[in-house]
C-alpha cells in the first residue's frame, strides 16, 4: 500500500511536468503579447520581454519555468499586478483558500444531501416521493449554474435582501448562503442521480434478501449492505467532482463578487498573464491528481476485493 | 408413528401470491405465482417440492417464511399464526427469523461481497444477540465454519475466493448461526457440479439428524428430491397438484401431470431409457398472468374433459396421506 502511494506520487510529478509543457505551448500558440496595449510601441514591447526572459527561444523558457517550479518558485505577475510574486498573489492574499472553502462545503453539502435522498429515492421507488426527488434532480442537473446563480440572486438578496448581493471574502455565514447553494445544487441532483441508479441495483441483489432473512432491520440493509456495495460508482464520480467544483467556482465567483480563484484563472488568460496561468494550472493539475489518488483509496476502504497494488504482482 | 399424531410445524392455508406487473401503459396485471395452496409440514421432516421452471416452487418458500409479502391466505408455524390476511395479522418476523432461515439458489450472490465470511455469519449472530463476549462469538463462528467442513481460518476471507460448493457451505452456516428449526432449501445445489451437489445433500442430511430440522426442499432435479424427501409436493403453475410420500409418488403417481414429469426422469440404463414409455405433453406452458381456467392443467392434459375447463379441482386426500388435485383421478 504505502510503496503503492509513492508510486502514484512519482507518476503524479511525472504528469504535472507533462501538463506544463502543453499548457506552456498552448500559451504561446495563442496570438498577442502581454505587454500588447494600444499605447505601447515595439521598443517598450522589446524592452519588456528582455526583462521577463520572454525574448528566449520557446525551449530555454520552458526549462527556466520547469526549474524554477522546481525550486518553489512561480514568478512574478508580468501584468494583473505587475512585479508581484505570483505565489504571493495566490496564497497570501487568500484567493486558493477562499476558492478550496467554497468548493469544499459545496461538496461536502451535496455529498451529505445528495447520497440521502438517492436512497431514498431508490427505497422509495415508484412513489410519489420517488418521483418529486427525481423531478427536482432531473432540474437540479438540466439547469446551469449561471442561470440558477442569477436566479437566487435576484429572488433573495436584491428582491427579499435576506442575503448579501456581494459575498466578499465570505466573511459571515449568511454570504456563504447562495453562493454555496448555486455552486453545489448541480453538483448534489448528479450524486442523488448516480445513487439512486446503483442503490436500485444493489437492492435487487440476492445478498439484500438474504440480509432480511438474517432479520436486519430495513434501515440497516440499506446502510450496511446496499448502500456499501453501490457506492464505488458515486466515489468514482467524487474524484473530478472535487476538481471541477473548485475550477468550476468560477461564474458562482463572478456572480457573487467572490474573488477567488477560479474568476482570477479566467482573468488572467484574458490578459495573458503567462506566470499566474502556469501557477494556476499546475495547482489545479496537482488537485486533480491528488484527489484521484485519494479516490482510488476510497475504493479499498469501501470494496475490500479491490487489490489496488495488484499490478504489482501480475 | 401414524401421521396424524405428528406435530406439524409449518400450516399454510389458501396461500396466495401475485406479483404486480404493468402491462402496456397504465394496465396492471398480476403474475399468480402462488395460487391458493394449502399444505402443511411435518416437525423432523423434509418436505420436497418439484416442478418446472417459473411454476412457483421457490416464491411458495420464500412466502412461507414471508421474504414476500402474502397476498392473501394464512401460514403457521408452530401452531402460531404468523400471517392471516382476514384477520390482517402480520407478526414482527423478527423472532421467527431465529426460527426459520433459508438457503438460496445462487450462493454467489447471496453473500455481500463486501463482508468476510466471518462477518456474514457473525452479523446474524449479532442480531438476534446469540453471544456474550467476543470470545464467545468467535468460538461460535469458528464451530460454524467447522459444522459445514470449513477451516477456521477461512472466516477472515471474503465469498469470492471461495469455489461454488464452499460459497454454498458459508451460506449454509450462515443459515445455521441463528440455531434455526426450520429452513427452506431453495435449490441448494443446482448452482452446483454434480459431485459436489452429493457432498453437500448428504451433508445437509446429516445437520438435519444432528440438529433435528425441519426442511422444506425446493429443486427441479426430481431425482435429488426422492432421494432426500419424506414427502413430495409436486407444483403446477402455481398450485399445488399432488403431495404424497415420496416412495408413493413413484410407486403410484396419480395426477397425470406427476406421471409426465416422472417419465421424463432419465434412467441410469440407457437401453431401458429407449424402450419405455414416455409421456410427451402438447404446447407450453401457459402464462401465469392469465392461467387456465379450471384445472390449470386442462390445456395440456391428455385425459381433460370438460369439466375440468370449468371448476378448479382442490387437493383432496385421495388415499391414506395421498393428496391430490384431479377431477378425473379415479377414472385415469
Amino acid at each position: 500500500m504505502i510503496w503503492y502511494i509513492i508510486k502514484r506520487i512519482g507518476f503524479a510529478i511525472l504528469t504535472v511536468l507533462v501538463v506544463i509543457t502543453i499548457v506552456f505551448f498552448l500559451m504561446n500558440a495563442i496570438p498577442g503579447s502581454p505587454f500588447l496595449t494600444e499605447k505601447s510601441t515595439p521598443q517598450q514591447i522589446e524592452l519588456a520581454n528582455i526583462k521577463y526572459g520572454l525574448d528566449k527561444p520557446l525551449l530555454v523558457q520552458l526549462k527556466n519555468y520547469i526549474v524554477n517550479y522546481l525550486k518553489g518558485d512561480f514568478g512574478t505577475s508580468l501584468k494583473m499586478q505587475e512585479g508581484a510574486p505570483v505565489r504571493d498573489i495566490i496564497f497570501r492574499q487568500g484567493k486558493f483558500a477562499l476558492s478550496i472553502k467554497l468548493g469544499l462545503i459545496s461538496l461536502a453539502l451535496a455529498v451529505i444531501i445528495g447520497i440521502p435522498i438517492g436512497c431514498i429515492s431508490a427505497y422509495k421507488r415508484g412513489t410519489w416521493i420517488d418521483g418529486l426527488l427525481r423531478v427536482v434532480s432531473t432540474i437540479g442537473v438540466a439547469v446551469p449554474t449561471f442561470v440558477l446563480a442569477s436566479e437566487l440572486l435576484i429572488t433573495f438578496a436584491v428582491n427579499r435582501t435576506w442575503f448579501p448581493v456581494n459575498s466578499g471574502s465570505l466573511t459571515s455565514f449568511k454570504s456563504y448562503v447562495l453562493p454555496v447553494l448555486s455552486l453545489s445544487f448541480y453538483y448534489l441532483c448528479s450524486i442523488a442521480k448516480r445513487t439512486r441508479t446503483s442503490m436500485l441495483d444493489a437492492i435487487n441483489q440476492d445478498y439484500i434478501r438474504t440480509a432480511k432473512a438474517k432479520g436486519v432491520k430495513t434501515r440497516w440493509i440499506i446502510i450496511k449492505h446496499a448502500l456499501r456495495n453501490s457506492l464505488v460508482p458515486v466515489v468514482t464520480y467524487l474524484g473530478p467532482v472535487l476538481a471541477g467544483i473548485i475550477t468550476g467556482s468560477l461564474v458562482v465567483e463572478s456572480t457573487f463578487g467572490i474573488p477567488g480563484l477560479g474568476r482570477y484563472f479566467v482573468q488572467s488568460i484574458l490578459n495573458r498573464d503567462y506566470p499566474i496561468i502556469m501557477a494556476t494550472t499546475v495547482i489545479l493539475a496537482v488537485l486533480v491528481i491528488f484527489t484521484n489518488l485519494l479516490v482510488d483509496i476510497a475504493y479499498k476502504i469501501i470494496d475490500p476485493r479491490i487489490n489496488i497494488s495488484s499490478s504489482e504482482e501480475i | 408413528m401414524s401421521n396424524k399424531e405428528r406435530h406439524k410445524l409449518i400450516e399454510v392455508n389458501n396461500l396466495r401470491k401475485y406479483f404486480p406487473v404493468k402491462v402496456g401503459f397504465n394496465k396492471k396485471q398480476f403474475v399468480h405465482a402462488v395460487e391458493d395452496v394449502s399444505m402443511f409440514i411435518y416437525k423432523g421432516e423434509t418436505l420436497g417440492l418439484v416442478g418446472e421452471s417459473g411454476c412457483g416452487k421457490t416464491t411458495l418458500g420464500r412466502t412461507i417464511i414471508r421474504l414476500h409479502k402474502p397476498t392473501s391466505g394464512q401460514i403457521m408455524y408452530d401452531e402460531t399464526p404468523i400471517y392471516d390476511s382476514e384477520k390482517k395479522l402480520y407478526a414482527n418476523m423478527i423472532p421467527y427469523r431465529r426460527k426459520m432461515q433459508i438457503i438460496f439458489q445462487d450462493p454467489s450472490a447471496s453473500l455481500d461481497p463486501r463482508m468476510t465470511v466471518g462477518e456474514i455469519i457473525g452479523e446474524a449472530l449479532d442480531i438476534h444477540k446469540l453471544y456474550q463476549g467476543n470470545k464467545e462469538r468467535k468460538d461460535r463462528i469458528n464451530s460454524l465454519l467447522d459444522s459445514v467442513g470449513l477451516n477456521t481460518e477461512h472466516s477472515n476471507r471474503f465469498p469470492h475466493e471461495f469455489s461454488g460448493g464452499q460459497q454454498q457451505r458459508i451460506g449454509i452456516a450462515r443459515a445455521l448461526a441463528v440455531e434455526p428449526e426450520f429452513i427452506v432449501c431453495d435449490e441448494p445445489i443446482s448452482a452446483l457440479d454434480v459431485s459436489i451437489q452429493s457432498q453437500v445433500v448428504n451433508m445437509l442430511e446429516d445437520l438435519q439428524e444432528k440438529l433435528k430440522l425441519t426442511y422444506l426442499f425446493i429443486a427441479h432435479d426430481i431425482s435429488v428430491v426422492r432421494h432426500i424427501s419424506n414427502r413430495i409436493g409436486v407444483m403446477y403453475l402455481g398450485s399445488l397438484i399432488e403431495l404424497t410420500d415420496s416412495y408413493e409418488l413413484y410407486k403410484n403417481p396419480l395426477h397425470p401431470y406427476t406421471k409426465t414429469l416422472l417419465s421424463a426422469v432419465p434412467l441410469p440404463d440407457p437401453e431401458k431409457n429407449k424402450t419405455r414409455n414416455r409421456i410427451i405433453l402438447e404446447g407450453d406452458i401457459p402464462s401465469p398472468i392469465n392461467p387456465p381456467s379450471g384445472c390449470k392443467f386442462h390445456t395440456r392434459c391428455p385425459y381433460a374433459k370438460e369439466k375440468c375447463s370449468k371448476v378448479i379441482p382442490q387437493l383432496k386426500e385421495y388415499e391414506n396421506g395421498h393428496f391430490v388435485a384431479c377431477h378425473r383421478v379415479k377414472e385415469i
